[in-house]
C-alpha cells in the first residue's frame, strides 16, 4: 500500500517589539541571566500585567499579511500549569478567541532547476494567537537554573491546518513564512536565537483516503533544514513501521540533528487540564476599523507578489526576480534604483550578480544600507552602459571602484579615461592591425570557423583596454575581413 | 483644644492643627506609636511596626511644613497599612507563612500616591491570610482582637486595619475589600470603612486575592477623612489595566455639593430577611427613620438575585484566587520547603507548608470550578448570575439614588465561634458581597451599639462612581449622631472614650 504524509505545523515567533508583552522591560537575546526582569516578569506579589499595544499591532499585521480574519476584540485568557520557567505558573494567552483565524501562506516548491520556477500553492492556517514566552531552564546533575530574561517576550503561535504533504513543503512553508515576517519587520526569525520555533504534527495515511492517521508530534526542530530533515525522517520511519507490519503509536518524538533520527520522548499524552479562564487583570482590546486601516498602511508587498511583479512589469527572469525578493533590502534597493532610471534588467543583473558578490566578500558589517554604492549611483552606472559610454565589462570595474571610494560613476569614468571608443576611424586602423597580426585566425575564420574571429576582437579590446565599443569593433572586423 | 490624645482626633482636625503649627507630625506619630505600645499587646492589630521609618517620614513632613511646602491635607497624617500592599523595603507577608520573610522591592501605586500626599505610612496590619476570611483568625501570625471586646473578632479580612483605627493606634488605615473585607470589619469595630468603585484606586501593588473584585479603601474615624483618603489615593494608573481612566475628582469638595439634597433612598428588602440580628435590624431601621425625617424619600426595593451573591462570589473569587496564588511556589521567593525531593515535590511541600487551611480550601475550590467538565456549570454560570446581580442594582438605581441597609447580619462574634464552620463564616459577608460583584462603591459607618457594647454598622451602596454623593449621605447621619470619632477603650471593655 502506498501512503501519503499529512503534516500540520505549530510555529512560535517572537515579536520584535521595544518591550515585553505585559511590562516595559525590554527583551532580547544574549544578556547576562536574569537582567531583563522587573516585578511583573518575576510575578512578585501585587504586580499586574499591562498590554503591549505594539505587540497586538504587529500580530494584527501578521494576520493581515496572511489573509486572516481579524477578531474585533483581542481577549486574554490564563493557561494554568505549574512549571518553573513560568513565573506566574500561568501563561497569559488566547484560548477561545484568537486574534486571527484562517488565513493562507503561499509557498513555492523547488523547480526543475535553480533558474526555473517551481509550482506555487497556498497552505491553510487555523489560527494565530498572541501570548507570552516563558523563561529558560538549564539542568545540571543536582540543580536546575532558571533565567527569566526570555519570560514575557511577546510570542505569536501560528497553527496550520493539516495541509502540508511533504518535508519539502514544510521547508517551503517555513521559508515563505519567515520571509514575510522578516519583510514586515514583525520578527528577525532567527531560529538559533529561538525567535522562530517549530513543532510538527506528522501522520501518514493510505493514498486516496481522507481520515488522518496516528499523529506523532515532532519537537526540537531547531533550524529550517532541521524541519525538512526531521519531517522527512519521520515520514520515512512511519512508512517503514507500517511496511514491516507494525503499527504507529501516538507519541511525542524529538529530532536529533546530530544522529539524524527521531527518538521517542513520551508516548502517553499527559491529560493536561489548563483550566483556561479570562484573565481578570486585563481588559479586552478593541480592534477598530480605524486601527486596522492605520496598520495596513505599514504593510509591505508580500514577497511572492513582488516576484510576480518583477517578472511581469520588468520582464525579469525568474532567476533574478527570485534572488531579489529573497531579501527585502535587496529588492528595495533594486526598486529604488529603477526609480532613479536605467534598464531594470541591467540593474537587476548588477544587484544580483555584482553587488551581492562584492558585499559578501567585503568587510564584515557592510550591507546594502551602509555600503558606498547607493541606488542612485547604480542607476547612473547603468545609464552610462545604456548610453554606450562604457561597456558592461568596464561597468563592473567602475562599480568596484565605486564600492571602494564611493565616487560618482561618471567622475570615475572620466578620471580613469574609461570612456568607450566608438571612433570608427581610430578603431579601423586598430582593426586592420589586428587582422594583420592574426593572419592564422583570419584564415580559419574564412574557412568557416566562426569562432576564430574572436582572437581578432580580443586583440582590439586588449589594445583599447576594453574601452572599444564591442558592437562597432564587431561590425568593422566583419567588414574588413570580407573586403 | 487639648493635645493629650492626638491619636484620637480625626485627620481633618489634625490637618488643621498641623497647618496652624500647633502640633507636629512627629508628635502625632509618636502618640500613635505610644498608643501601639500600650494597647497593641492586647489588640494585636500590627504584625510589625518600623518606628524609625515612621518617625523619619514624620520629620520630613514637619520640615516640608516648616519650609512652607506641605504636600496637601494629609501631609504628616499617620496611615497604617494592611500587610497586603507593597511598600519598598518593608515586609509584605499577607499574614502568610508563605511570605513570612518577603520584603517588597517596590511601592504599590496607592502607596506611592499617599507618599506623594505626604502621609506617614507605617506598620504592617494583621489580616486573614491572603485576605481570605472574615475574622482575622486566619492569620498565620495570630488573631487580632476587637478593641471593644478583646474576646471578639475585629472582622476580616482587614481586621488589623479596623482595629488599629478603632483603638486609636493610627489616625487612618488602608485596607482592601474583595467581598466585604473593609465594610464588615469597619462595622464590627465601629469605624468608617469605604470600598470605592472597582477601578477607582489602582490595584498595582495590592497582592491579588480575586482580581475582578479586589479594591483598596480606607478605615477612618469620620466620613470626611475617608474623602481625604480617596482624594489622595484615587486616579488612573497605567500599570493597572482595570484602573478607570480620566477621572479626577475632589471628593472632600464634592461631598459638600451634595449635602442638602432630598435623596431617594432604597432599602433592599432582601437585606432584612432571616439571619438578621434583631438589635442590628432595630439600629438600622432607626437610621432609616432618621433619613426620612431629614427629608429623604425612602422606598423598599428588591435585589432579587441577592441570595445567589454568596455562592457566586465563592465560585468566582476562588477561581481567580486559585490562579493568582499559583505564583507562590518557593522558586523565585517565598517559603521553600527544605524537605523536597524533586521539582514536583518542591511545589507540593512548599505550598503545603506555606499556606494555611482556609487558603488551601479556596485554592482547591477554585481549581475545581475551573476544571474541564465543571467550568460551564460553575464558573460560566456564576459569571452569568453576576451579570444578573449587576442588573438588579441597575434596576434599583433607576428608581433611587442610593441603597442603605445593614453592613453585617450580626455584631462582632466571639473568637473561635465560627472557625469550624466555614459556611457560617462566609455568611457574615452576605450583605457586602454583592457590591463587589457589581463593582459598586459602598461604605459602612457606625450607627449604634448593641446591648452588649458592640458597634453596629450601616451600609450605604451607591451607583458606580457616585462616591461623593455616598459620602454626603453618610455625612448627614454622622453629623446628627454622637458616634463621630469614637475610640474603643484600651481596656477592651465596651464603652465610649468620649
Amino acid at each position: 500500500m502506498k501512503y501519503e504524509a499529512v503534516i500540520g505545523l505549530e510555529v512560535h515567533v517572537q515579536l520584535k517589539t521595544n518591550s515585553k508583552m505585559f511590562t516595559s522591560v525590554p527583551h532580547g537575546f544574549g544578556n547576562e541571566p536574569n537582567r531583563l526582569i522587573d516585578p511583573v516578569v518575576m510575578a512578585l506579589p501585587g504586580s499586574l500585567p499591562v498590554i503591549n499595544r505594539e505587540a497586538v499591532a504587529k500580530s494584527i499585521q501578521v494576520g493581515m499579511l496572511l489573509g486572516c480574519d481579524i477578531a474585533e476584540v483581542c481577549k486574554w485568557d490564563r493557561k494554568n500549569y505549574f512549571y518553573p520557567d513560568s513565573p506566574k505558573n500561568y501563561q497569559i494567552s488566547q484560548y477561545d478567541q484568537p486574534l486571527c483565524l484562517n488565513g493562507l501562506v503561499e509557498i513555492e516548491l523547488a523547480g526543475p532547476s535553480r533558474s526555473e520556477e517551481g509550482p506555487h500553492r497556498k497552505v491553510k492556517l487555523t489560527r494565530i494567537h498572541l501570548e507570552e514566552d516563558v523563561g529558560k531552564l538549564t539542568h545540571f546533575e543536582q540543580d536546575s537554573l532558571v533565567d527569566y530574561n526570555r519570560a514575557g517576550t511577546p510570542l505569536i503561535e501560528i497553527v496550520t491546518e493539516p495541509d502540508i504533504y511533504s518535508a519539502d513543503e514544510a521547508f517551503a512553508f517555513l521559508t515563505a513564512l519567515r520571509r514575510i515576517l522578516v519583510y514586515a519587520g514583525i520578527s528577525d526569525c532567527d531560529m538559533e536565537k529561538g525567535q522562530l520555533r517549530c513543532d510538527a504534527n506528522i501522520s501518514i495515511r493510505p493514498v486516496g483516503t481522507t481520515t488522518l492517521g496516528t499523529k506523532v508530534e515532532l519537537k526540537n526542530l531547531n533550524s529550517i533544514s532541521g524541519v525538512r530533515n526531521g519531517v522527512a525522517y519521520e515520514i520515512a520511519r512511519q512508512n517503514q513501521v507500517l511496511a514491516e507490519g507494525g503499527s504507529l503509536v501516538q507519541e511525542t518524538r524529538r529530532w536529533d540533528a546530530d544522529r539524524n533520527m527521531t527518538t521517542s520522548m513520551r508516548t502517553k499524552e499527559e491529560a493536561h487540564d489548563y483550566r483556561y479562564f479570562p484573565d481578570p487583570d486585563l481588559m479586552p482590546v478593541s480592534v477598530s476599523e480605524e486601527w486596522k486601516a492605520e496598520l495596513a498602511k505599514d504593510l509591505p508587498e508580500v514577497p511572492f507578489d513582488r516576484q510576480r511583479r518583477y517578472q511581469q512589469e520588468f520582464d525579469l527572469p525568474y532567476s533574478s526576480a527570485s534572488v531579489l525578493i529573497s531579501d527585502r533590502m535587496l529588492a528595495d534597493f533594486f526598486e529604488s534604483a529603477v526609480e532613479f532610471g536605467g534598464s531594470p534588467a541591467l540593474l537587476a543583473n548588477f544587484v544580483v550578480n555584482d553587488l551581492t558578490r562584492e558585499l559578501s566578500s567585503g568587510d564584515e558589517g557592510v550591507d546594502l544600507s551602509n555600503c558606498k554604492v547607493q541606488p542612485q549611483g547604480l542607476s547612473e552606472l547603468v545609464k552610462l552602459v545604456e548610453e554606450n559610454v562604457i561597456s558592461n565589462q568596464i561597468a563592473r570595474e567602475v562599480l568596484g571602484e565605486m564600492l571602494k571610494s564611493g565616487g560618482n560613476p561618471r567622475d570615475i569614468v572620466k578620471e580613469k579615461g574609461l570612456e568607450q571608443s566608438s571612433d570608427e576611424g581610430e578603431l579601423e586602423a586598430l582593426c586592420r592591425e589586428a587582422i594583420a597580426a592574426n593572419e592564422k585566425a583570419v584564415n580559419q575564420y574564412r574557412e568557416g570557423n566562426a569562432k576564430a574571429i574572436n582572437a581578432v576582437k580580443g586583440f582590439v579590446m586588449k589594445a583599447t583596454k576594453g574601452k572599444a565599443n564591442p558592437k562597432v569593433v564587431n561590425d568593422l572586423i566583419e567588414r574588413l575581413v570580407n573586403e | 483644644m487639648s493635645h493629650h490624645n492626638l491619636n484620637t482626633l480625626t485627620a481633618v482636625e489634625l490637618g488643621e492643627l498641623l497647618a496652624a503649627g500647633e502640633i507636629s507630625s512627629v508628635a502625632l506619630t509618636q502618640a500613635c506609636l505610644d498608643r501601639i505600645e500600650s494597647v497593641d499587646p492586647g489588640v494585636k492589630a500590627f504584625l510589625s511596626v518600623d518606628r524609625e521609618d515612621a518617625l523619619s517620614q514624620a520629620r520630613a513632613s514637619d520640615e516640608r511644613r516648616a519650609a512652607g511646602q506641605p504636600l496637601g491635607p494629609l501631609d504628616g497624617i499617620p496611615i497604617a497599612l494592611k500587610d497586603i500592599v507593597a511598600v519598598t523595603g518593608q515586609p509584605l507577608t499577607c499574614a502568610s507563612k508563605m511570605l513570612e520573610n518577603f520584603v517588597s522591592p517596590y511601592d504599590a501605586t496607592a502607596v506611592h500616591k499617599l507618599k506623594e500626599a505626604g502621609a506617614v505610612l507605617f506598620g504592617r496590619l494583621n489580616m486573614d491570610e491572603f485576605a481570605m476570611g472574615s475574622s482575622t483568625e486566619n492569620s498565620a501570625f495570630g488573631r487580632t482582637s476587637n478593641p471593644w471586646d478583646l474576646d471578639r473578632v475585629p472582622g476580616g479580612s482587614s481586621g488589623g486595619s479596623a482595629a488599629s483605627v478603632a483603638a486609636a493606634e493610627t489616625v487612618l488605615s488602608l485596607g482592601s475589600d474583595t467581598g466585604g473585607s473593609i465594610r464588615q470589619p469597619a462595622a464590627f469595630c465601629g469605624t468608617v470603612g469605604l470600598k470605592p468603585t472597582y477601578g477607582r484606586i489602582s490595584r498595582y501593588g495590592l497582592v491579588a486575592f480575586a482580581s475582578s473584585l479586589d479594591q483598596i479603601g480606607p478605615f477612618t474615624r469620620c466620613v470626611e477623612d475617608a474623602a481625604m483618603f480617596l482624594d489622595a489615593a484615587c486616579g488612573h494608573d497605567p500599570k493597572d489595566s482595570t484602573s478607570l481612566p480620566g477621572l479626577e475628582t475632589n471628593f472632600l469638595e464634592g461631598m459638600k455639593n451634595h449635602r442638602d439634597r432630598p435623596w431617594k433612598i432604597g432599602v433592599p428588602k432582601e437585606f432584612f430577611a432571616e439571619g438578621l440580628d434583631p438589635e442590628v435590624r432595630a439600629s438600622v431601621e432607626s437610621a432609616i427613620q432618621f433619613y426620612k425625617e431629614s427629608g429623604c424619600t425612602v422606598e423598599e426595593v428588591s435585589l432579587p438575585h441577592s441570595s445567589y451573591a454568596v455562592p457566586v462570589y465563592y465560585i468566582l473569587a476562588t477561581a481567580e484566587a486559585s490562579s493568582n496564588l499559583a505564583r507562590y511556589d518557593g522558586i523565585r521567593y517565598g517559603h521553600r520547603s527544605s524537605e523536597a525531593t524533586d521539582g514536583i515535590d518542591l511545589y507540593y511541600k512548599s505550598r503545603g507548608e506555606g499556606f494555611g487551611e482556609e487558603v488551601k480550601r479556596r485554592i482547591m475550590l477554585g481549581t475545581y470550578v475551573l476544571s474541564s467538565g465543571y467550568y460551564d456549570a460553575y464558573y460560566l454560570k456564576a459569571q452569568k448570575v453576576r451579570s444578573l446581580i449587576r442588573k438588579d442594582f441597575d434596576d434599583a438605581f433607576s428608581k433611587v439614588d442610593c441603597l442603605i441597609g445593614p453592613a453585617t447580619p450580626t455584631v462582632a462574634f466571639r473568637a473561635g465561634e465560627k472557625t469550624d464552620d466555614p459556611l457560617s463564616m462566609y455568611l457574615s459577608d452576605v450583605y457586602t458581597i454583592s457590591a463587589n460583584l457589581a463593582g459598586l462603591p459602598a461604605m459602612s459607618l457606625p450607627c449604634g451599639m448593641s446591648s452588649d457594647g458592640c458597634p453596629i454598622g450601616l451600609q450605604v451602596i451607591s451607583p458606580v462612581l457616585q462616591e461623593a454623593e455616598m459620602l454626603a449621605v453618610a455625612k448627614r447621619f454622622e453629623e446628627a449622631h454622637p458616634y463621630s470619632g469614637i475610640v474603643a477603650p484600651s481596656n477592651g471593655k465596651a464603652g465610649s472614650a468620649s
